[in-house]
């Protein structure tokens, strides 16, 4: 696109493990709000990357969260080695999803993530190979 | 109404400490479902559910809430507590279930809203 990025961050993410969850979108937020970012983008960056995070803690092996800001938007795209969607449109759709009981009982696997990853975003990509990965990219204007 | 006052007018058990100085809330969330809450809780709500694990603190400190209550006197593990004391999240609980503790809630001020997160 001819801009260069302003800042790039990644921050790796390791499938089930649930006490490290929510580590990188945390810091995500820290470095949004360091850099003096509005505090409803930052809110909005946040909630995306945490489902996004979670999503890759809930479904994949490993991945990792990849931070660019741009000098036009944010740009969260979050990477994973892992199972990969077989049907993208039913994983946008609220309410479906195929985490496993042990993480529903914890709260999540509602079905909400890319839901909420869509509204959290201004452009949501989700390009998905089956029994390869996953990779999101949230896109949020500024 | 004060998080402090809260906690004294509803005999909330204080499982980390509050925060020094005084915290205004005036809103509030019930929900189980992490996505749910943060898809919907404002900034600055009390967050009343039984989930009692690390990521409770997680989405708390994503969104800035005020404080946590735990229903149905369940005592988080060390892990949870640990994790709210280097966020700053206040963790309170009650013996009441979430019914009961939101009515009461709601009869101080407290309110609901239907903020999605991109107005939030």
């Amino acid at each position: 696109m001819g801009l260069k990025p302003l800042l790039e961050m990644r921050f790796p993410v390791q499938g089930n493990d649930f006490i490290q969850a929510g580590e990188a979108s945390s810091r995500i937020k820290r470095t949004l709000q360091q850099i003096g970012m509005e505090s409803s983008l930052v809110r909005r960056a946040a909630i995306a990357s945490y489902e996004a995070e979670m999503n890759i803690v809930i479904h994949a092996y490993h991945g990792e969260l990849v931070l660019t800001i741009w000098p036009n938007l944010i740009e969260i795209v979050a990477a994973d080695v892992g199972p990969g969607i077989s049907d993208v449109a039913l994983a946008m759709q609220e309410g479906y999803s195929t985490a496993p009981e042990s993480v529903r009982q914890m709260g999540f696997g509602a079905g909400m993530g890319l839901p909420n990853m869509q509204k959290c975003a201004d452009e949501l990509l989700v390009e998905t190979k089956v029994g390869e990965g996953t990779r999101v990219v949230i896109k949020i204007n500024l | 109404m004060t998080l402090a006052e809260l906690v004294r007018r509803l005999d909330l058990t204080i499982l980390t400490s509050l925060p020094e100085g005084d915290v205004e809330v005036t809103r509030g969330y019930v929900s189980d479902l992490l996505s749910d809450v943060l898809g919907k809780a404002s900034e600055g709500a009390i967050w009343v559910t039984l989930q009692s694990h690390p990521n409770v603190i997680a989405v708390a400190s994503l969104l800035n809430l005020s404080a946590v209550i735990i229903v149905g006197g369940i005592i988080p593990d060390d892990a949870t507590l640990e994790r709210a004391r280097e966020a700053s999240v206040p963790v309170l609980s009650t013996q009441l279930p979430a019914f009961e503790i939101v009515g009461r809630l709601y009869q101080l001020g407290i309110r609901g809203n239907v903020d999605s997160c991109v107005d939030g």
